[in-house]
């Protein structure tokens, strides 16, 4: 037992008085997807406003939080109002007046600003009734979107660095370890490898110098969760990383940050400087013996440097390419000492584990996959955004109860799960209880959690090219099934979305695909070929529509595409011929028209003149 | 600690192998590679040499052998239908988007990708073929090296060599994806960056990516032009290598055989560089010790490896006060052979207009050695073509001879004769050991009892600085030996920062010396060749009579009837050279 000289609950209580003094606490999503919405417009006229009133008087004083990204980014800017239980939506600066006059000083609600539930068409007051977030269960995204992201005051009035001085005061790096191993955390970046493990691994070599890596290099497209952490809450990040360093002997750590996230890094930095000035992080980090400063570096936007030994080469000053495994970084890390790289959701997690116990975040999950996972979902759903549940829930309850099922009633027929390295599952898969295990059992991976959601209008080769054209562009260059395998799957579903496709595409596909899986010298080439083996496994029919037929069903592929005309519903108001840039449409008045495909550009705008839907595509 | 693993059934033991694939080779298996160089770093990016590894737990993975550390009781199959498919692939992926012209291509018959091609039966390729659009320009700027990106396989061997052994990074990787290239800065030619020609980056190459300027067509139309004198003279380290490319057994000396060639080939005189060698340690040793008693620009710098001295020329200019004025052996015969022979031989017809030098020498250096203007003299090179090693077998070859059935024969008086001190040159510390022997000689009189200065010897990558102290009757001379720029830049740095502790500081370029320069047959997937070789000079230097340069008779011969003592006017103006600043900026000024 080592004796801190701060005293944790004592602060604790300090800041919950200051934070009373606040009066009626208005948070404002200062999140990024929100300050592209105008968040930071919408503070500026709540402070202005509240000055230029005088609502703020000392008895009913207001105070405006900028927080982090509270998730729900498709209804931003968000404005959420605790103590009044309300969380209004979509708030533009010319509706903080009505907010504020009628809300706030007159007890009345703006229902017009409240959440519409898209199924009961219901008004939802505050968030905790809205499905997207009562089906949730946030824990490392649990303060993001109810803090003020850049004040240390806030991140430990919610027990904010409560478990390192746990941890310190307990003087146990090793007990450390087993409550991480005990709880089965694993790694939240692609992987899933045991977080304990990693760090016992590493553990063993302690003695000499060591460093403990975040990796925050977040590149699949689509997905934000990390982003989210570290501009919502990142001193929880600083946190979980001051802990997995004590546990492993490190002193000194790097958070590894892509340069496009501007807001990141600032709020990192702030984060940080205010950490050390006040001796959470630094030398003697509360008074104990243990140090650790952490440095941020900044990525150049590289996919590749998200995978680890690539990472560390970034960090060297060496081009990002990845080092083959072994030795693995526990061994001969960033700049040849043992190094633990963890991912910044599985940092996230340790210091709830710390304080809460193993027990508590095993209780969550499935067997083989404790606790909760994040995911962006995005694409055809009616709520988009970021969530947190528990492993194991099952792709329905995501797509159907927290995303709001399907976009103007349209027909689920893919999603895409875990970012480039993942697969394509269908409608078959949606009761599968999602955790590692099982999704890499139907072709997919947790990945990242990026989720795409697609409707019956996607073409699935066309989302194959999709993501094989990131993965070619992204590859390192470094080894030949990657670099050159890549290129060529590329440009196979190039020709058979252009209809030049042959039958011996799909076989060379496939040949190419084992190779590519076998031969890759890291993860990121040997999961290359999943989007495609995925799609083919689950959507040969639609290749084979390209390929034999030379049709693409889904009349996305507009090389493929056509357009006719239904005679039957077709009136003759010559409206679809008006609009025909190039004059491919004939026909007579009250008299049914038709498409002259030789002279058809496929540009779809007779499709979106017709009234009577007449017009008929793929 | 000595372990057992299983290779395709067949148990091995292993002790300090770096690697699955040096235990598999020694077993007398083969799995083939394209990046993998024992020299360097292993990059594992070619593929090539996966293996299927079954773990005692059960556990089967396909990993690249030549980066997976071997572990014992584990099961390894270097031929599995899984792992052949990968190599397949690899190497139908490398031809589709590869410059297939073979028949022209300098290394046809020695490129990699070739063999393999072969071995792997690669009949069809089936991925999209490069495009005439995507052809990239070659690079020929430069006397030494020619760079075809369009031959590039991107194993990364080059880079690793430039950086691993020159620390010098002159070429990188660049753009990501399908886009990758090899290349200098923003893509600039070699001679526009600071490119010192050494060549290691080619004798790495595995396909024709990067070869040496040939110039074999040159010395036919020199040798069938009945107005002019050929003249020829051959590198100490060319006559242990240059038989392997004959099937010889490597580390043989050919000297003998070489001269042979060289006048059925139809030269006019046949001379010995390493004479010339000799001719060196007279003035440098002379140099050192003028300097040593000054205590003036010390320690001293071997100046024989071009490669070296432009380094100091384009990145230490304020260094080259340190640089020994003496010309590089090869300079020396060519500045000598052009001011004697039109006297000396007027009778047989040469004249100071119709002389053709050429030099056989391990190295790619020196074509770029040859075009300094400080080795012009009354507005000719001195010297007219460097052949490498290789291009000299070639020329045998092309002759219709071979090396092997050549007689044994003696080269041409007056440049001829050579003690061991000056074989000794081709390797690492072979200049320093030969100087060391005779300034012993020059300060005492004496020469020294025991000649072999083992502390100076060894070519591998563990010998890459090696430091001796001598003891002449109470004096301490400290020497430094030094192979691979980027130890010699540590060593600058000491000076530098005012900490080194040496007098003398022998740099070649190339790690072990010449005998394994950019000139030399390709020996990068065994490390001990270029041991073997040195050992053959070793071998030489033993086995001769005479074995301290001033105990040349023709060399003294020399002092006597025309140059009269080491560091004389006359020496000066045949033997010596200036040095300039050919700094072109850092990239730490960019900032």
């Amino acid at each position: 037992m080592a004796t801190l000289n701060i005293d944790i609950e004592k602060e604790q209580q300090r800041v919950q008085s200051e934070l009373e003094k606040q009066g009626l606490r208005v948070l404002v999503c200062a999140g990024t997807g929100c300050v592209a919405n105008g968040a930071l417009e919408v503070i500026k006229k709540f402070e202005e406003f509240g000055v230029k009133t005088g609502v703020m008087s000392a008895q009913d004083k207001i105070t405006i939080i900028p927080t982090g990204c509270h998730g729900f980014c498709e209804q931003g800017v968000l404005v959420g109002i605790p103590k009044l239980k309300t969380t209004y939506v979509k708030v533009k600066v010319e509706d903080v007046e009505e907010i504020v006059e009628s809300h706030i000083k007159g007890g009345k609600v703006v229902e017009r600003l409240l959440y519409v539930d898209p199924k009961t068409k219901e008004r939802i007051q505050y968030d905790e009734d809205i499905n997207f977030y009562k089906k949730q269960t946030r824990t490392a995204l649990a303060n993001c979107g109810n803090i003020d992201a850049e004040s240390l005051d806030e991140a430990l009035a919610v027990h904010g660095y409560e478990a390192l001085a746990k941890v310190l005061i307990q003087n146990d790096p090793n007990a450390v370890i087993d409550t991480i191993l005990k709880s089965g955390l694993k790694g939240r970046g692609g992987a899933g490898f045991p977080t304990g493990l990693k760090w016992k691994f590493a553990a063993a070599n302690r003695g000499g110098k060591s460093y403990m890596i975040c990796n925050g290099d977040e590149g699949d497209p689509g997905a934000f969760m990390d982003r989210s952490v570290m501009e919502g809450d990142p001193h929880k990040l600083l946190e979980g990383m001051a802990i997995a360093a004590f546990a492993i002997g490190a002193d000194e750590g790097y958070i590894y940050v892509r340069a496009e996230y501007p807001l990141a890094i600032k709020r990192l930095r702030k984060a940080i400087k205010e950490a050390e000035e006040r001796n959470y992080l630094g030398k003697n980090i509360m008074g104990s013996d243990f140090s650790f400063e952490i440095h941020i570096k900044e990525g150049a936007g590289a996919f590749v440097c998200g995978e680890e030994t690539a990472l560390m080469a970034s960090i060297e000053g060496e081009r990002g390419m990845p080092r083959p495994k072994p030795p693995f970084p526990a061994n001969k890390g960033l700049f040849g000492r043992p190094t633990v790289i963890n991912n910044v959701e599985t940092l996230a997690n340790v210091p709830v584990i710390i304080r809460k116990g193993a027990d508590w975040f095993s209780s969550m999950g499935t067997e083989n996959a404790k606790g909760t996972k994040t995911f962006a979902l995005t694409g055809e759903v009616n709520n988009t955004g970021l969530i947190e549940v528990p492993m194991g829930t099952t792709l329905r309850e995501i797509i159907f109860d927290i995303g709001g099922g399907i976009r103007n009633g349209k027909k689920f027929k893919a999603v895409q799960i875990g970012g480039p390295s993942g697969g394509c599952l269908t409608e078959e898969h949606l009761d599968v209880p999602m955790d590692y295990d099982n999704l890499a059992k139907v072709g997919a991976m947790v990945g990242s959690g990026g989720l795409v959601v697609m409707n019956e209008d996607t073409c699935i080769v066309e989302v194959a090219r999709f993501f094989m054209n990131f993965t070619q562009n992204e590859s390192c260059g470094k080894c030949v099934p990657c670099r050159e395998g890549t290129k060529n799957l590329l440009h196979i579903l190039q020709k058979i979305v252009k209809g030049r496709g042959t039958e011996e595409d799909i076989e060379t596909l496939e040949e190419l695909s084992a190779a590519i899986k076998d031969g890759a010298l890291c993860a990121l080439g040997k999961t290359a070929p999943n989007p495609v083996l995925s799609t083919l496994k689950y959507f040969k029919d639609e290749y084979m529509a390209h390929i034999r037929d030379k049709k693409c069903p889904a009349g996305v592929c507009s090389a493929l595409k056509q357009y006719t005309i239904d005679e039957t519903l077709c009136k003759g108001c010559t409206k679809c011929a008006r609009n025909c840039p190039v004059g491919a449409i004939e026909g007579t008045v009250k008299n049914p028209h038709k498409i002259d495909q030789s002279k058809c550009i496929k540009c779809g705008a007779c499709y979106d003149a017709c009234p009577f839907k007449a017009i008929k595509k793929g | 600690m000595t372990n057992t693993l299983f290779i395709n059934g067949k148990e091995v033991e292993f002790t300090n192998e770096p690697n699955l694939l040096e235990v598999i080779r020694k077993a007398g298996f083969q799995v083939p590679t394209l990046c993998y160089r024992p020299d360097l770093t292993q990059f594992g990016a070619c593929r090539m040499c996966v293996v299927e590894i079954k773990y005692p737990n059960g556990r089967v993975m396909i990993n690249s052998s030549c980066t997976t550390p071997p572990e014992a009781g584990t099961q390894v199959f270097t031929n599995t239908d899984r792992v052949r498919k990968i190599r397949k692939t690899v190497l139908e992926l490398l031809l589709a988007n590869h410059d297939r012209e073979c028949t022209t291509c300098e290394r046809s018959g020695s490129c990699e990708l070739q063999k393999y091609s072969k071995e792997y039966d690669i009949k069809d390729i089936k991925y999209v073929k490069k495009r005439p659009e995507e052809y990239l320009p070659i690079d020929r700027g430069n006397p030494a090296l020619v760079r075809d990106p369009n031959k590039c396989i991107l194993c990364g061997a080059c880079v690793r060599a430039c950086s691993e052994f020159q620390g010098h990074s002159v070429l990188g990787f660049a753009n990501r994806g399908s886009k990758t290239r090899v290349q200098p800065l923003n893509g600039m030619a070699l001679d526009k960056v600071d490119c010192v020609f050494c060549g290691q980056c080619k004798a790495v190459c595995p396909t024709g990516a990067i070869t040496i300027n040939n110039e074999i067509d040159g010395v036919w139309k020199a040798l069938n032009n009945p107005e002019k004198k050929v003249v020829v003279q051959v590198a100490p380290a060319v006559r242990v290598a240059i038989g392997e490319m004959f099937g010889m057994p490597v580390g043989t000396n050919v000297i003998g055989k070489l001269y042979s060639a060289m006048r059925k080939l139809g030269f006019d005189q046949v001379f010995d560089t390493n004479f010339t060698a000799d001719l060196t340690i007279m003035e440098e040793a002379n140099e050192f010790i003028e300097r040593f008693k000054k205590g003036e620009n010390l320690p001293l710098f071997t100046s024989c490896c071009q490669a070296w001295v432009r380094y100091v020329e384009t990145q230490h200019p304020e260094l080259i006060n340190h640089l020994s004025s003496c010309k590089s052996p090869q300079s020396m015969m060519s500045s000598i052979i052009k001011d004697m022979l039109p006297k000396t031989k007027a009778a047989e017809g040469y004249t100071k207009d119709n002389i053709v030098v050429v030099s056989v020498m391990p190295c790619s250096a020196k074509k770029a050695e040859i075009k300094r203007p400080q080795l012009m003299t009354n507005g000719q090179y001195d010297t007219d073509f460097i052949l490498t090693t290789q291009e000299f077998a070639h020329l045998i070859k092309s002759a219709g001879l071979d090396l092997k059935d050549m007689e044994e024969a003696e080269a041409d008086s007056p440049f001829g004769e050579y003690t061991g001190a000056g074989t000794i040159f081709g390797a690492s510390g072979g200049v320093a050991e030969a100087a060391v022997r005779t300034a012993y000689n020059m300060l005492t009189g004496e020469n020294l009892t025991n000649l072999d200065i083992e502390t100076m010897r060894g070519v591998d990558k563990n010998s890459k600085v090696k430091d001796t102290v001598l003891d002449i009757k109470g004096t301490k001379v400290k020497v430094r030996v030094v192979s691979t720029l980027k130890e010699a830049e540590n060593s600058l740095q000491e000076i530098l920062n005012g900490t080194a502790d040496f007098h003398i500081l022998e740099v070649m370029a190339c790690l072990g010396g010449c005998v394994n320069g950019g000139g030399q047959p390709i020996s990068c997937n065994d490390a001990t060749i270029k041991v073997k070789r040195a050992q053959a000079l070793y071998t030489e230097d033993k086995e001769l009579t005479l074995r301290n340069s001033h105990d040349n008779p023709d060399i003294k011969k020399l002092y006597n009837e025309y140059l009269e003592k080491p560091g004389s006017h006359k020496a000066h103006e045949l033997l010596h050279t200036s040095y300039s600043d050919l700094f072109k900026g850092s990239y730490k000024d960019l900032k």
